[in-house]
């Protein structure tokens, strides 16, 4: 990492995956950060050591993980925008703390930086083996939002919109990336700050004796006091009532839960983002994210030029699943290919939502192709494209 | 010392709807409430400045009660927390309360990559020798020999000596005192809440419902007792015999010195960077 990455003028640059991020979340108002290296994640941290201290803001490299998470959030309660990065394991020993960051619907940003796994894995190599992860690795019933871009570009943008839908919907949002996005280089023109849309938290203006942390039927972005600032409340990771304070009613329960679950529910059209690629008269789609939709983007062109009709369906959010968006899309289609760097995570999901509307387990004229690698390997065009002339 | 009156402390109680406390009967953990609010108001801290940030335990559910900014974390976790609303907001007093499994077991890493820091804290530990809330398991500092309910034989495990431990890993005031001696708990914890850096008070509580029963140590009184004679001052228990020292702890002001604290050196950091620029 250059140590000179003030970027002072917003001209084209030659800028990594990794420093894509940390720039991206600075602009967005990113002044704490608490991390624990971890290949490939290591570079955000260290632009975030360089950056902070010159900005007003605060870095802290903290004693592991587990102390990571916990510190952005004590941080965010306190008013602070807040992100940790790390990769696969640690992102396992953050779990608990996602958990909780949901729990008491306090705004953070984590960004998993995908290498091959189980255990110690392949520290220097890409992977998607994640996706899961990112939305059931920990306990309890907690919808999640996860993002996961496929470019520099859009690993700044989508760090931007993490933390602000963080701050929006006040709850720890995953930036997923891998380990090739996160250290290639490609030339971006970043926006001018004053045309990046940035959501800040918004103050209570009503007096404390009023004040409801988690109030039942909330509108987002929604009002939301720090500590210090005169109104006092209580967080606590046990089931509570709307000031905060543990409950053991089911009714108060059964309101706290449906509230994580609405807010991402009800706001799916604003938290989901998806791409289409020639996908208007395709009759095969290929299904894929992050750095794999890349090779497929590829296969795709090759495969036009060549005649056959072939689109690309990209989530850029991963989850909430767009159940929607497949449904539309991909309903139609003869055949859906899922090329992805793990044992079928994304494929898993997409059968569960076309499992209904095809019902393909009788209709064998329909097929959803799964093309798998685990080996630390990039899925190449040529492999995807080769597939899409197996299938067609 | 001047004396604060009940009605002082209900100043700093909430009285929404979370009495009564969970507590059982004979607990210390209310008197070690009363010590923290007593310091509090003492010092004439204001409420809304005062994070209170716990873990998980018996000894960790204190925060609820009182009418402060308050955080109830995750088991060990609480001075990470913590560490991130300091970082943030400086100007706050941070506060977290702690038990002898959350703080020295599962938080033991946070524990003392605390007092490395010396960051400004003060860590109130509440050290009833066993795993309350969960029932009666060994903890870091259960005797050899007693009896939990996973130390069904007798405990074999060596027991940590929290104050040592603190000490050890740069902490820069820690002292120790029980819950038998309420009126020397408001002074060490008002004494660490004026302290620069990372405070460590450890509290030698009763837990009278499990461990007391499980040990046949007699009820709360007999336990306060025996913390009276037990746990002495550091110049008597110096005195002692080798013989003599068993079973005995010492108590008092163990450490009480000035070494750089954590945000007044990343401030620092911060100014000569700010010079920096303006150089440029
Ligand atoms: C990650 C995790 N592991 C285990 C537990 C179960 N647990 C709750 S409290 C506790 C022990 C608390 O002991 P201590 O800190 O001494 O507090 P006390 O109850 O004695 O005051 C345990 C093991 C938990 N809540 N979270
Ligand atoms: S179990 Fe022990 S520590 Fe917990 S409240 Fe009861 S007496 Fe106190
Ligand atoms: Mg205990």
């Amino acid at each position: 990492m250059s140590k000179n990455n003030t970027i002072k003028k917003r001209e084209p640059v030659l800028m990594q995956g990794n420093e894509a991020i940390a720039r991206g979340a600075l602009d967005a108002g990113v002044n704490f950060y608490a991390g624990y290296p971890i290949t490939p994640s290591t570079e955000i941290a260290e632009i975030f050591s360089y950056e902070l201290p010159r900005r007003g803001g605060k870095f802290i490299q903290m004693e592991d993980e587990i102390a990571s998470i916990s510190a952005i959030i004590g941080g965010s309660l306190a008013g602070a925008k807040t992100m940790t990065a790390t990769s696969g394991p640690g992102f396992s020993l953050m779990l608990e703390g996602i958990g909780f960051a949901k729990m008491t619907e306090t705004p953070c940003v984590v960004v998993n930086v995908m290498r091959g796994g189980p255990s110690t894995g392949l520290p220097t190599k890409p992977s998607q083996s994640d996706i899961m992860q990112a939305r059931w690795g920990g306990h309890g019933d907690a919808p999640a939002i996860v993002l996961y871009p496929n470019s520099v570009m859009e690993s700044y943008e989508l760090s931007i919109r993490a933390v602000n839908l963080a701050e929006k919907y006040r709850t720890c949002v995953v930036l997923l990336s891998d380990e090739v996005l996160a250290h290639m280089r490609e030339t971006v023109n970043l926006p001018d700050l004053s045309k990046i849309k940035i959501i800040d938290r918004i103050k209570p203006t009503i007096p404390p004796e009023w004040y409801k942390h988690f109030p039942e039927n909330p509108k987002y972005p929604m009002p939301m006091a720090s500590f210090g600032e005169g109104y006092r409340f209580h967080v606590t990771g046990l089931s509570h009532d709307e000031k905060g304070f543990p409950t053991n009613k089911a009714k108060e329960i059964s309101r706290m839960m449906e509230r994580f679950r609405k807010k991402i529910e009800y706001y799916i059209e604003d938290i989901v983002q998806i791409e289409s690629f020639f996908m208007e008269d395709a009759k095969i789609a290929i299904f894929t994210a992050g750095i794999t939709a890349r090779a497929a983007k590829e296969a795709v062109m090759k495969a036009r030029k060549r005649g056959i009709k072939v689109g690309l369906l990209r989530p850029l959010t991963i989850w909430p699943f767009p159940d929607g968006a497949v449904k539309k899309y991909l309903g139609d289609k003869k055949a859906i290919i899922v090329p992805e760097l793990n044992e079928g995570q994304l494929s898993h999901e997409l059968k569960r939502v076309m499992g209904g509307i095809w019902n393909y387990e009788i209709r064998k004229t329909k097929n959803i192709v799964e093309l798998h690698k685990n080996s630390g390997e990039l899925i190449t065009p040529e492999e995807i494209f080769q597939t899409i002339r197996e299938v067609k | 010392m001047p004396k604060i009156s009940q009605k002082a402390i209900h100043k700093y109680l909430r009285h929404d709807k979370n009495f009564p406390h969970v507590w059982c009967s004979g607990c210390s953990n209310g008197i070690v409430l009363g010590a923290t609010i007593r310091a509090i108001a003492e010092l004439g801290y204001k409420k809304d400045n005062i994070a209170m940030v716990s873990g998980i335990g018996c000894s960790s559910r204190m925060p609820v009660y009182v009418d402060f900014n308050t955080l109830h974390t995750l088991h060990g976790r609480a001075i990470a927390f913590a560490t991130g609303i300091k970082i943030v907001k400086p100007e706050m007093k941070v506060i977290v309360i702690t038990g002898d499994g959350d703080a020295t077991a599962i938080g033991g890493n946070h524990f003392i990559h605390g007092a490395r820091r010396n960051i400004d804290m003060t860590v109130i530990l509440i050290n009833n020798n066993i795993y309350g809330m969960t029932g009666g398991q060994y903890s870091p500092t259960t005797p050899y020999g007693d009896r939990t309910t996973t130390t069904p034989y007798g405990n074999i495990d060596p027991t940590f000596d929290i104050c040592d431990l603190a000490i050890g890993a740069g902490a820069t005031f820690v002292a120790r005192t029980t819950a038998f001696h309420a009126i020397e708990a408001q002074s060490f914890i008002k004494q660490a809440f004026e302290h620069k850096g990372f405070s460590l008070v450890e509290i030698i509580s009763a837990c009278p419902v499990i461990y007391g029963h499980l040990n046949k140590k007699g009820d709360a009184s007999a336990m306060m007792k025996s913390m009276k004679e037990n746990v002495i001052l550091i110049e008597a228990f110096e005195k002692l015999s080798d013989e003599q020292k068993n079973g005995k702890q010492k108590r008092g002001i163990f450490v009480n010195k000035i070494r750089p604290e954590y945000i007044e050196e990343y401030d620092k950091l911060v100014r000569s960077l700010q010079d920096e620029k303006g150089g440029e």
